[in-house]
């Protein structure tokens, strides 16, 4: 007995004998130029391309899509120009999601809602001012009562902590609209046929490495500053560069895009009839890289924000 | 050459030696292909071992990799069990020798070539000798139950036993076993069919990335009842085989036996009907808590027995004295912890996911509800894999403070792995994601320190096993000694039981 005692004692000084791990909202990353225009955009032909894990033979319009993904700094921007034009109020805003209702401070504005069609554990979306952000820990701008301001050591990196409907009305305020899923895959892939006739499975190719893309245990810069977890690289960081002397892989898609696979995950403008759950495609620092496969997906309804959740825009003109 | 024959011989015709031989090739197969995931990655081993075995690892089929891996260790597991029901439970020799004989044919095929064609390139003979490996675990299962068949007149209990019987004296624990086995027979058809259609029509895809489209197709569901159902019954055969064991019997076996019965049907008739019932889940709930009350009352039997046993000299043990008892053989208690411990990680997380779905695990994302999803059955997986272990290991003698410290280490190993990894799948319920570094790290640490315990044990004794092979008269000399011998002893009965049924016919036919 005295054994097994001495046994879990052990365990519990091992646990306790590791330093304590900063959360992400607690960390100030440097400041890194990329050298990345997040207001380029790129053109995807239209065609047919290779859909999904089962390369599925797809057509798609032509279209554009930003090239990197909307940053700290543009969402700033627009979350001041929308309250100058009155398209977002800043104040309380009640949040439902599964028979919960909660409610958080915040910016947001008018939703017009989902067709509901009461299908089992469909959630009803309904009309309403709906939070865009909240002024909480890990939001990377700051707000005075008066403007919005990216935190400057986060101002190119990826715009996280927004919802669903944050994120479509920042694309629907500059007359585009969140990607649909088939899109955003195109985007990422291309038409090139790859391995075992399959299309590509990362944005840049086959292969995956530590210094190809943000993603769990990569060991990128940010994970050797703050561990493991790590945190988010400013947009476009994996074009080939080195950065204090850690060597970046040019991870482009075909299409001249960055951060198609790792860093945030991408809220997708599809709505999936009898749920709602709004699609991410991409993976984040936050998840292992057979998330970073083009077809992966992740869901959660349209108020959940979160920081490894970001969004980029495209449009038909 | 007498050398080899002899090892042979024991490793491929003795109980001890196939179930030494399967767990070995899980273990090798453990060994190898746990390199390709989890904090191995991390280190580096992935790409050695990728690069040393020369696999050929292409992103679009990782999901049917895993689907051929987990098949192959299922395969590997179900050998296991039924090597030891063919101990265990009476049956003619040569059935016992066919059925283990087959499946071993059969999960060896299945293992060498689904891992062939799955991770070294799709060589499709290997997927063909991959399906008649499958095919002969499942030819191994039909005589199986038809050796296990409980109305055999040979097979029936006398009025006066203390084991479960029906009126007209049917073994109900032979029927248990039975049942379980026929239980198991339809599940894996029902997988196979919807399996028929790979390429032609279905899909590959993991259970747990369809958790969140409404609408599934009937093969996207026969699949999912079948995993799920695949996996009970693995857990209801070990619970069976404990039982054996610890030679469950009286009031309780009386009340259980029946209980089993009862909640594999009806659980096995819910997973399966997933594909038509919209109802199906409750069907389960019934079927479940049949077969955990069955479970439960194994597990008062087995501690009171322990408690009994290990305060036979003691006139009025106090409850220290009885704790004592009742923790002195970690390797007698495990099962029945595992057992209770199972309700904290799989049963409960299930039944609160179930209970709270759209209220908290809807809320969350995808990705977090699939984490809890995947962590509940590989825990549930890795706690039947303790539980074989600890009944092998009794097999194997192991005895005095090894057989404390390895029974501890596997106890204590696995409960804080699990524990932390209940944990770490449910995080969402204690932190947000800005918070949850501190967490993942403290729960990643108890998970490999736990597992890394159980595996490090694992190899002692699998290495410990593998030099005593080496050992002209070891371990495995004395255990095949002895089953030669109850082996003959079998073989003169069933010669006798023959004799007389042969001497009644003369005698009938001379009238």
């Amino acid at each position: 007995m005295k054994k097994i005692i001495f046994s879990l004692l052990m365990i519990g000084l091992l646990a306790t004998a590791c330093a304590p791990a900063p959360n992400v909202g607690a960390i100030e990353p440097p400041y890194i130029n990329t050298g990345v225009d997040s207001d380029a955009w790129a053109t995807v032909p239209a065609g047919d391309f290779l859909f999904g894990q089962h390369d599925h033979v797809t057509y798609v319009d032509e279209f554009q899509i930003m090239v990197t993904d909307v940053t700290v700094e543009q969402y700033a921007n627009f979350l001041n120009n929308a309250v100058a034009s009155g398209d977002v109020s800043v104040g309380e805003f009640e949040l439902e999601a599964g028979e919960v209702i909660w409610h958080r401070e915040g910016a947001g504005g008018f939703y017009e809602g989902d067709p509901f069609d009461g299908y089992k554990h469909e959630e009803e979306i309904k009309a309403g001012d709906k939070l865009y952000i909240s002024l909480e820990e890990g939001l990377r701008m700051t707000y005075d009562g008066a403007a919005f301001t990216a935190m400057d050591a986060y101002r190119n990196h990826p715009m996280t902590m927004v919802s669903w409907w944050g994120a479509n009305a920042y694309c629907e305020y500059y007359d585009t609209r969140l990607p649909l899923e088939v899109e955003w895959e195109k985007a990422a892939r291309g038409t090139e046929i790859t391995e075992n006739d399959h299309g590509r499975p990362f944005a840049w190719g086959t292969e995956i490495h530590g210094n190809y893309a943000n993603y769990y245990s990569s060991a990128d810069l940010f994970e050797k500053m703050y561990g493991k977890l790590g945190n988010t690289t400013p947009v476009g960081f994996y074009n080939g560069q080195t950065y204090d002397g850690y060597e970046t892989h040019n991870s482009v898609s075909p299409y001249g895009l960055y951060d198609m696979g790792g860093n945030v995950w991408q809220w997708m403008g599809d709505d999936h009839p009898d749920q709602h759950y709004r699609h991410m495609r991409g993976g984040s620092f936050y998840t292992y890289e057979v998330d970073l496969r083009v077809w992966k997906f992740n869901s959660a309804g349209p108020q959940h924000y979160a920081p490894e959740i970001g969004f980029r825009c495209a449009s038909d003109d | 050459m007498q050398f080899l024959s002899k090892r042979f011989d024991y490793l491929f015709r003795s109980t001890r030696g196939l179930t030494l031989v399967a767990i070995a090739a899980v273990s090798i197969v453990t060994g190898i292909w746990g390199t390709l995931s989890g904090p191995m990655v991390e280190w580096g081993v992935r790409d050695i071992t990728v690069k040393m075995l020369g696999m050929d690892l292409i992103q679009a089929e990782r999901e049917g990799r895993i689907i051929m891996l987990y098949h192959t260790i299922a395969m590997t597991i179900i050998a296991i069990e039924v090597y030891f029901m063919t101990e265990i439970l009476p049956m003619k020799r040569h059935e016992q020798v066919m059925i283990n004989g087959t499946i071993t044919v059969g999960y060896l095929l299945a293992m060498i070539f689904g891992m062939g064609f799955a991770y070294f390139g799709h060589n499709f003979a290997f997927h063909g000798l991959f399906l008649v490996g499958q095919s002969l675990v499942f030819f191994s299962g039909i005589l199986l139950v038809i050796a296990l068949w409980p109305w055999k007149k040979e097979y029936l209990l006398p009025e006066d036993t203390p084991y479960a019987r029906t009126k007209k004296g049917v073994d109900i624990e032979r029927a248990a076993f039975f049942v379980m086995a026929l239980a198991t027979l339809i599940s894996a058809t029902w997988g196979a069919v919807a399996g028929s259609f790979w390429a032609n029509g279905h899909e590959t895809f993991l259970a747990e990335d369809l958790i969140r489209i409404p609408h599934k197709t009937a093969l996207q569901k026969a699949i999912i009842g079948h995993l799920h159902i695949m996996l009970t019954l693995v857990a209801i055969g070990i619970t069976l085989i404990v039982g054996k064991w610890m030679d469950f019997k009286g009031k309780l076996h009386q009340w259980a036996m029946p209980i089993m019965v009862i909640g594999t049907i009806t659980i096995t008739f819910g997973a399966l009907s997933v594909v038509w019932m919209p109802w199906a889940h409750n069907t389960i709930y019934v079927g479940s808590v049949f077969v955990m009350f069955s479970a439960l009352l194994y597990v008062i039997y087995s501690w009171d027995k322990l408690i009994k046993e290990g305060t036979a000299d003691i006139e009025k043990p106090n409850f220290s004295q009885k704790m004592k008892a009742l923790l002195d053989d970690p390797l007698k208690f495990g099962p029945g912890w595992q057992m209770v411990f199972m309700n904290f990680t799989v049963s409960g997380v299930g039944i609160f996911m179930a209970i709270k779905l759209t209220e908290i695990f809807r809320v969350w994302p995808h990705r977090e509800e699939r984490i809890t999803l995947t962590g509940h059955w590989h825990i549930l997986a890795s706690l039947i894999a303790t539980i074989i272990l600890f009944y092998f290991m009794d097999l194997s003698g192991v005895k005095g403070k090894l057989r404390k410290w390895a029974g501890w280490i596997i106890i204590i190993g696995s409960n804080f792995a699990f524990g932390a990894a209940t944990i770490f799948s449910m995080k969402r319920l204690f932190v947000s994601d800005i918070e949850q570094q501190p967490l993942v790290n403290s729960t990643m640490l108890f998970i490999e320190f736990g597992l890394g315990a159980v595996l490090v044990l694992l190899a002692v004794f699998m290495g410990w096993r593998l030099i005593d092979l080496f050992v002209k008269d070891g371990v495995w000399s004395n255990e095949f000694e002895a089953e030669k011998k109850s082996n003959a002893q079998a073989d003169i009965e069933d010669q006798k039981r023959k004799l007389a049924e042969l001497e009644a016919t003369l005698k009938e036919v001379s009238k």
